[in-house]
């Protein structure tokens, strides 16, 4: 079994220097990973429906990225890998690398260079946070409330710490039912400063402080485990400040004209991409490395901010970023990585919260039991 | 047998009538009179009502119309538990989670009757029944006729007076069922109960009744003793219903000093007991028991009224022989003679003559 | 009649014993061949995965397969005294590490260590190839190590993969009942992390509740059904059943509707004057949402061994104990109910199985003191990847169902139990 692996391991290795460009032995269908809904057609639309239509290639999307991590581990212990290539959130494609399900990529080689001329390494920079992950997105969670509270007075939040606020911003919140994020915004709010509050989080005090805020607002919480519930939330008055993504904020605002307003300071930056699962047969592989080499390129990732308000992950994607699609409004200022909505950002501490993660979340839940 | 208490009126039906969906009546215009210490039989076919009218006695069904009393007592109003009346049902309803003894107990235990006096009771009730062996065990554990004694003693352990029958002995074989006829008779004769049983078995009515009331079509169609009902009929359904029956169609010519004239369908004229016809003219049907037939002309009384007969089919029945025969234009005539050791075979095809006392012919009005 | 001495002799001279048995014997095989695939079926897919899981819930063969050198060097080194192990060992992880990194298997050991001690995972991460090819073999190579990072020089790392070092472990079984083993013992995890305790006593408590709300719900439901001519039972019978053919999704966003804060029933009783606006009830993101929804979702697996019970309970008995005396009520409960048990056991013990397991509908309504120790189990199993401890959390569970089963067959007894 072990021998086994190693030797996928090294057949994959081999196949990826000379399959990628090799156009004899790709597979004529792929199954694509996603997380279903608005993001999901917002890559069909700007990935794979121009792709296939150049290649002919039969695309099936399965919308299982919410338990892709599980499922692959059991397919990888199954030997038996049904998924090509996967949508997965960064600190998901840290786990699966480290587990050795993720297969490795070497960025420059299989990526196009970045429409400036620079190399991909360089276009996407930082956001290369694993050596399995491909990013294509940069989201964040942030904060979305009702702009027809009475009880407000016509105030409107504008820090993060409106949230403690009980007294100017009376009513239920909503919070993602998980440390991430939560804790950094209730130790910041603690008058924490931004660059103490991971070394902070790394002491049981920093921990017990950050809960300790949060206690302040734990009665008059909800806490969400889908993207979608802060945004109906919303929409049915049962609360009047939560968190969600900004993508789910962006359509409840703009397309649904709801009265809610955005709240991105202190916005918690993640990062969304691909990971290829290791040990794909050949010609399955060069499939997958073709279109992720199209899907990732600067035009492919500018054209799918038309239909979704997630930043791409290139930077010399953000000048290409136009108008949506079908709304005609200008996307650049709905852009998370916008200048004027990023003065205070948090950047997901990926490396930190996997070596963290299974800790503070015990204390966390544990806590949220009480 | 013979001597029927005197009714007193114990339990009285005064014009009950029911319907279930306000279309049809299913007991119309009923009026009983059952006296202390009778055994009633309610007999009919299924649908004539039978049943109904016990479980308006028992309190299961409300009467539309009309009043059941009991001792003097109207009842209508009473539920069922109130009532005091022991029941026994068809498939005998003992309670399967509880033990024989548990069973008899219970009509005592919703009496608050104190322990002791309650397992005495239970022990006095199983012996009577000969099952003083059984207490400890399940319903389930005993056999069909054993499960009807405990049936039978759950609905006497509380001394009830009147007791209800709800075909009791429908689940038993036949030779079973005949000894719990007798065993039920006796326990009856012997405890001085009122029991109202519903049967539709008429060997059973007649073994086992002081009076037996046949139903049909929701109405009593007669009230009698077993030989009263057997040896005269009052009509037609009755004749048919009880024991077997021949039938001549014919048309009353005359009745003189209570002899009817009739005219067969032959032409025949015979003579008949007019039972409810009065009229020259009117339909009758001439209703014979098949063991009153002879063939053997010499055991009949001198003013025997004889006629032609055509042997269809003889049949050997070991006690008996079945004949069955032509007569008048109808071909389903039978007659029942006794295997007395000197009667020969009869041939189909052989021409004979038959003959019946007169008394033994009852005109009957014919009922569609 | 032959006596016992002689033993009967069957028409070819065989002991009889002995064809009767040849006979069975081949019916014997025939009905094994005829169940062989169901038997097959529930091998593969119902004792494999609990014997997997089984398996799981002490696995640790990942630290001995992937650095045996290194484990082997440790077994001289001492954990309960205070100096980090000496350089054989650190031979012994270079030699490991190399393969290990070759075969991009350290940081899976790194995750798996990083349940016990946070950290594990960055450092097993940071020691890739790259850094592990630039060691200079003549050195020392602790001092190397500890330039990754110093925390390949702590006791504490050592002490966590000496401890972790025997292929079969009860860390999972311990971290599942919050406790952890410490070189001194077993002791409980800090009050700020204990949550599994807490959590299987209150999927305990909601799936009684539950089992006791579709019981109260159901029975009487049951009964009418029973009662009913079948026609009308059956219509009834398709609304009851109504909830199986609902999605989740639907069902979850109707109990919405109805449940929150601004919903229908909040609405209602505000309009009517019961409720003061700000004095809304809160029946969902909490226990009472998860009651609600999960004994709606329930009921049908509780009325319907109850109805399929009382339908063969003939009206008679009622009937028999009213005429004996008994009133309506004493007629139900001497009567009618004991009959009823076998139904109401069948029901409740489906209801309450089904109940400890969910994990979709308490993660929707649930809010934080609706959710089920299941709710952990899928954590574990599709977020955090800790697949042990979720193995001992479940392993845990199937333990506790089946002593409830067993007392339940010790007080009920379990040939007491109809589903019709």
């Amino acid at each position: 079994m072990k021998l086994k692996t190693m030797m996928i391991g090294a057949t994959s290795a081999l196949a990826l220097t000379g399959a990628a460009h090799a156009d004899g032995h790709m597979a004529d269908s792929m199954t694509v990973v996603s997380w279903g809904g608005a993001y999901q057609t917002s890559q069909q639309k700007a990935y794979s429906e121009p792709y296939a239509e150049e290649n002919g290639v039969e695309f099936t999307w399965d919308e299982s990225s919410g338990e892709a991590v599980a499922r692959l581990r059991a397919m990888s212990e199954a030997d038996n890998i049904t998924w090509d290539l996967v949508d997965v959130v960064a600190a998901d494609a840290m786990r699966l690398c480290d587990e050795g399900i993720a297969m490795e990529i070497d960025h420059d080689e299989l990526l196009a260079p970045g429409d400036d001329g620079s190399s991909a390494s360089e276009d996407f920079g930082d956001l290369i946070v694993s050596n399995c992950f491909i990013p294509q997105i940069v989201y964040s969670t942030t904060f979305g409330y009702r702009t027809d509270v009475a009880e407000w007075g016509g105030a409107e939040p504008t820090s993060v710490c409106d949230v403690w606020d009980m007294e100017a911003f009376p009513g239920q919140r909503a919070l993602e039912k998980r440390p991430i994020g939560n804790v950094e915004w209730a130790l910041i709010c603690d008058g924490v400063a931004y660059e103490d509050v991971y070394d902070l989080l790394e002491t049981p005090e920093g921990v017990a402080r950050a809960l300790a805020k949060l206690d302040e607002i734990k009665d008059d919480t909800v806490w969400w485990s889908a993207g979608a519930e802060t945004p109906q939330l919303l929409a049915d008055g049962e609360i009047v400040i939560g968190s969600t993504y900004n993508g789910r904020l962006f359509s409840v605002i703009e397309e649904q004209q709801q009265p809610v307003g955005m709240l991105w300071d202190y916005q918690m930056f993640d990062l969304d991409g691909w990971i290829v699962p290791a040990g794909l047969p050949e010609d399955r592989l060069a499939r997958t490395l073709d279109f992720l080499r199209y899907a990732t390129d600067t035009q492919r990732l500018a054209d799918q901010a038309k239909y979704i308000a997630y930043g791409p992950a290139r930077a010399s994607s953000a000048p290409l970023v136009s108008t949506h699609a079908e709304l005609g409004i200008d996307m650049a200022p709905h852009m998370p990585t916008d200048p004027a909505n990023s003065v205070n950002t948090f950047l997901f501490n990926y490396e930190w919260w996997a070596d963290n993660r299974d800790d503070i979340d015990a204390q966390f839940q544990s806590w949220l039991l009480q | 047998m013979a001597d029927t208490p005197a009714n007193d009126g114990f339990v009285t039906f005064d014009r009950v009538q029911k319907s279930y969906d306000g279309e049809a009546l299913v007991v119309k215009d009923l009026n009983l009179s059952i006296g202390k210490g009778e055994f009633l039989t309610m007999l009919g076919p299924s649908g004539s009502g039978k049943t109904t009218c016990l479980m308006m006695l028992a309190g299961f069904e409300s009467a539309t119309h009309g009043e059941i009393k009991l001792d003097g007592v109207s009842i209508n109003n009473i539920p069922p538990h109130k009532r005091g009346i022991g029941m026994v049902f068809q498939n005998y309803a003992l309670f399967p989670h509880m033990t024989v003894a548990e069973n008899l107990a219970f009509p005592l235990e919703v009496r608050k009757m104190g322990k002791s006096e309650r397992e005495m009771k239970v022990k006095r009730a199983l012996d009577m029944v000969q099952m003083g062996e059984f207490g400890g065990r399940r319903p389930a554990q005993l056999s069909g006729g054993q499960q009807q004694r405990i049936a039978l003693a759950r609905a006497l352990v509380f001394d009830a007076e009147l007791v209800l029958m709800d075909e009791p002995l429908g689940a038993l074989d036949k030779q079973l069922r005949e000894h719990m006829q007798f065993e039920i008779k006796h326990l009856h004769e012997q405890l001085g109960i009122t029991v109202v049983y519903v049967t539709h078995d008429q060997g059973e009515a007649l073994t086992m009744s002081d009076r037996v009331a046949v139903f049909n079509d929701g109405r009593i169609q007669q009230l009698a003793p077993p030989e009263d009902l057997y040896e005269r009929p009052e009509n037609s359904f009755v004749a048919q219903f009880i024991g077997e029956n021949n039938t001549l169609a014919g048309t009353v010519e005359r009745i003189i000093d209570g002899v009817a004239e009739v005219r067969l369908s032959s032409g025949e004229i015979i003579n008949a007991e007019p039972v409810n016809v009065s009229q020259p003219g009117e339909s009758t049907l001439i209703s014979i028991r098949p063991e009153r037939v002879e063939i053997d002309h010499t055991r009949l009384p001198a003013d025997a009224h004889l006629i032609d007969a055509e042997v269809l089919e003889w049949i050997y029945m070991g006690d008996i022989f079945r004949t069955r025969l032509r007569v008048a234009g109808n071909d389903q005539f039978v007659i029942k003679s006794r295997n007395s050791g000197d009667q020969r075979k009869l041939v189909p095809g052989e021409r004979i003559k038959i003959g019946w006392a007169p008394g033994d012919a009852r005109a009957l009005e014919v009922t569609e | 009649m032959t006596t016992s001495t002689e033993p009967v002799v069957a028409a070819d001279g065989l002991p009889l014993k002995r064809s009767l048995a040849r006979a069975l014997r081949r019916q014997k095989i025939r009905a094994l061949l005829l169940i062989a695939p169901l038997l097959l079926f529930i091998v593969l897919t119902f004792l494999v995965p609990i014997g997997n899981m089984l398996l799981r819930s002490v696995d640790n063969a990942i630290v001995e397969e992937t650095i045996p050198r290194t484990v082997e060097a440790l077994r001289g080194w001492d954990e309960a005294g205070d100096v980090p192990p000496g350089e054989d060992v650190f031979e012994a992880l270079y030699a490991d590490m190399l393969i290990a990194t070759d075969a991009k298997r350290h940081t899976r050991l790194g995750s798996r260590l990083n349940y016990e001690s946070s950290g594990m995972s960055s450092l097993f991460r940071k020691t890739n190839e790259r850094r592990l090819g630039r060691f200079e073999l003549e050195q020392p190579l602790a001092p190397q190590f500890e330039d990754i990072d110093e925390d390949w020089i702590t006791l504490e790392t050592w002490r966590v993969i000496k401890s972790n070092s025997d292929p079969v472990t009860a860390g999972y079984f311990l971290a599942a009942m919050d406790l952890r083993a410490t070189p001194t013992g077993i002791e409980p995890v800090s009050d700020l992390q204990a949550i599994y305790v807490k959590l299987f006593v209150r999927t305990m408590i909601l799936s009684v509740t539950i089992t006791a709300m579709c019981f109260l719900l159901g029975y009487p439901i049951a009964w009418i059904l029973a009662n009913l001519p079948s026609r009308s039972a059956n219509m009834l019978l398709i609304l009851v059943l109504l909830p199986f053919w609902t999605s989740l999704l639907v069902r979850t966003s109707a109990w919405k509707v109805l449940l929150q804060q601004q919903g229908v029933i909040n609405d209602l009783l505000v309009w009517v004057g019961v409720l003061a606006d700000d004095n809304r009830l809160a029946m969902i993101n909490n226990a009472t949402g998860t009651v609600i929804a999960m004994t709606h979702i329930l009921l049908p697996f509780m009325i319907l061994p109850l109805y399929s019970v009382m339908k063969t309970i003939s009206p008679t008995y009622l009937r028999a104990a009213k005429s004996l005396g008994a009133t309506d009520w004493t007629a139900f409960w001497r009567v009618y109910f004991p009959q009823s048990v076998p139904g109401i056991g069948a029901g409740a013990i489906l209801v309450f199985i089904l109940a400890i397991g969910y994990y979709i509908t308490p993660e929707l309504v649930g809010g934080t003191d609706g959710t089920f120790i299941s709710n952990r189990i899928y954590y574990h199993i599709s977020s955090s990847l800790n697949w042990g401890l979720a193995a001992a959390l479940a392993t845990i569970l199937l333990a506790m169902v089946l002593a409830l089963y067993w007392v339940y067959d010790r007080l009920v007894g379990i040939d007491n139990v109809k589903l019709g």
